[in-house]
């Protein structure tokens, strides 16, 4: 069978690339795909010497001793010193955070892509304001915890409700996990309205053609498919939110406390903020050095272990919905 | 020219296609749809019978789909659409403020161009409009999910794997698929927008023996690209051009021996 030559009449290719092309090799694609490698192992890479370089240096100081011992005030003996109230605080105020920021910002971005009008001055305002928030330096979420949570919010709750002087009006769990929702809010709306986007229409239009109201359309054929997408929203938020100190500085975190959390109104203690305070009150940094690499460990393996228990959760919701659709 | 075979009417039939008295079931008095400023119904008025099938032929973008969504009031979902004049269903003008939407299509059931099943089992995509009913009882659900699947004509094929995912099935399969989520929950009309326009000959074939079955129970509309199929399965046929309805008759007559210049053109395929 004779083989297939190109007509004569197609133009012959520019003089510099004809240079560099073969029938077999491109050089110019080889040189396009080996940068793009060479970036994806430059990301690889750092997150490699970050990682190794905090395992290295932690290791020395991280035992089950550590992370299960209520520390003395005085952080910097290594052998009684302990990081369990830190990991509890931390805990804790992410898992308050999701359970606000999750059905407010599915609840918000619901709205956006079923209900709002595409055109209508509201949903823009809403969109912008969505998107500046994202914006907000960390710090300013702390005053603004700190101004609206604890001044407002709080001292009226303590005015209306317990006529006594201050406890939900003063720095606590729950206002850092409120202010902390605050933050977080964008990512989780906009990871919902990008699953939600990404259910075709002719399944809406087929619920309602069969008489469903919107509503019974949403609950029963849009958010069930959605849920994977929710679950990476909050998976996000809780990765970002479970390393933030500068939002709890003044709406919850402590230097000290004696025991663990065990109530909404009590202040915690929160493992970044702790690696701030080894690293500026230590009297002997090089001796501190592990104890400051040990607790950075435990704040990664305790996200890391948040993370898991999501996405373990995600991919069994996941294989649900395949099996069943 | 290609040869178009005719179903053949007999006279009695023709007079039972409407109901005795002449009363039409739908009527559209006047119709016209506007999306924004742009008029894409132009005064339309028709009168469609009871228990036939109607097809709405013309080409792409005369309107047909759109005047098919005013029946079940799914262009309600499009901003921007304004609809002036009537469209009367057993006597009820649909477009009222005081007409239930829900109710509306409960009793005006559609099937789309492209099929879709939702991510659930072959069962409970029947059973999603009885559960929207309230209907909970096991027996119940199990009887109308097998009456519909057999009225559809899939039931032998699917009857072993009703908890199976539904996007497990072949394309044909699921078109017949939402006709049963369709009709299960016994509506008066069905509408079906092109609904073997993304199918093989056979599945089609297949759907449109099913259609010439359902006219016993069902009023279809059926809104087609194909006219040899209009010319197979419906008793009246209308031809819609640039959102003007043109002609309305008899589907025989409309193919052997249409009225307008224009509607002659289009079915002997002079344009298209």
């Amino acid at each position: 069978m004779n083989t297939i030559t190109p007509p004569e009449y197609l133009p012959e290719p520019a003089h510099a690339t004809r240079r560099f092309r073969s029938e077999k090799f491109d050089f110019w694609s080889f040189c396009f795909s080996g940068l793009t490698g060479l970036a994806t192992l430059f990301i690889v890479g750092i997150l490699a010497v970050i990682l190794l370089n905090i395992l290295y240096n932690g290791w020395g100081g991280f035992s089950w001793h550590f992370v299960s011992t209520i520390p003395k005030k005085d952080f910097f003996d290594i052998k009684t010193t302990g990081v369990l109230p830190m990991i509890v605080g931390t805990a804790f105020r992410v898992i308050v955070m999701t359970i606000f920021v999750i059905p407010v910002g599915v609840i918000t971005a619901i709205y956006l892509t079923e209900y709002a009008p595409n055109s209508s001055i509201i949903t823009r305002i809403i969109r912008a304001a969505v998107n500046n928030l994202a914006g907000v330096p960390s710090i300013v979420f702390g005053l603004f915890g700190l101004g609206f949570f604890i001044n407002f919010v709080g001292k009226n709750l303590d005015k209306l409700l317990l006529n006594t002087d201050a406890v939900w009006g003063q720095p606590a769990l729950i206002w850092a996990s409120l202010t902390l929702a605050v933050m977080t809010l964008p990512v989780v709306i906009v990871a919902t309205e990008e699953s939600l986007k990404a259910i075709p229409p002719g399944l809406r239009e087929a619920s309602l053609a069969l008489g469903a109201t919107k509503l019974e359309t949403i609950l029963r054929i849009v958010l069930p498919q959605a849920l994977p997408g929710i679950m990476t929203g909050g998976i996000l938020a809780v990765s970002r939110a479970a390393g933030e100190v500068a939002p709890i500085l003044f709406t919850g975190v402590a230097y000290y406390m004696a025991s663990l959390p065990s109530h909404l109104s009590d202040q915690f203690m929160d493992l970044g903020y702790h690696v701030f305070v080894l690293s500026t009150q230590s009297p002997n940094i090089e001796q501190t050095r592990s104890l400051l690499y040990a607790t950075v460990m435990t704040l990664l393996l305790l996200t890391f272990a948040l993370n898991l228990v999501a996405i373990l959760i995600r991919a069994r919701v996941r294989k649900k919905l395949r099996a069943l659709g | 020219m290609a040869e178009i075979t005719l179903p053949k009417i007999a006279p009695q039939e023709q007079a039972a296609a409407l109901p005795p008295g002449g009363e039409p079931f739908i009527q559209i008095e006047n119709l016209s749809l506007y999306y924004g400023a742009s008029k894409a119904l132009k005064d339309i008025s028709l009168n469609l019978g009871e228990k036939v099938v109607t097809a709405f032929i013309g080409p792409s973008g005369c309107g047909k789909s759109t005047l098919l969504r005013c029946f079940n009031r799914m262009n309600d979902l499009i901003d921007n659409v304004r609809i002036d004049g009537a469209i009367k269903i057993g006597g009820h003008d649909i477009n009222t403020g005081d007409v239930d939407v829900i109710e509306l299509r409960k009793r005006v059931g559609m099937v789309f161009q492209k099929s879709n099943p939702f991510p659930k089992s072959i069962f409970e995509n029947v059973a999603y409009g009885l559960r929207l009913q309230g209907i909970k009882s096991k027996s119940d659900l199990d009887a109308t999910v097998e009456q519909s699947l057999r009225n559809a004509a899939i039931w032998d094929e699917v009857k072993d794997r009703l908890s199976s995912s539904a996007l497990g099935l072949s394309g044909g399969q699921q078109q017949r698929l939402c006709i049963a989520r369709a009709i299960a929950i016994r509506p008066e009309i069905i509408l079906m927008d092109e609904p073997a326009s993304a199918l093989d000959p056979i599945a089609t074939a297949r759907i449109e023996e099913l259609i010439i079955e359902l006219k016993k129970e069902f009023t279809i509309v059926i809104v087609t690209h194909n006219m040899q199929q209009a010319a197979r399965i419906s008793d009246y046929t209308a031809f819609f051009y640039i959102g003007e309805l043109i002609e309305f008759d008899t589907t025989t007559r409309i193919f052997t021996n249409p009225a307008k210049r224009q509607t002659e053109d289009y079915v002997t395929g002079r344009f298209g």
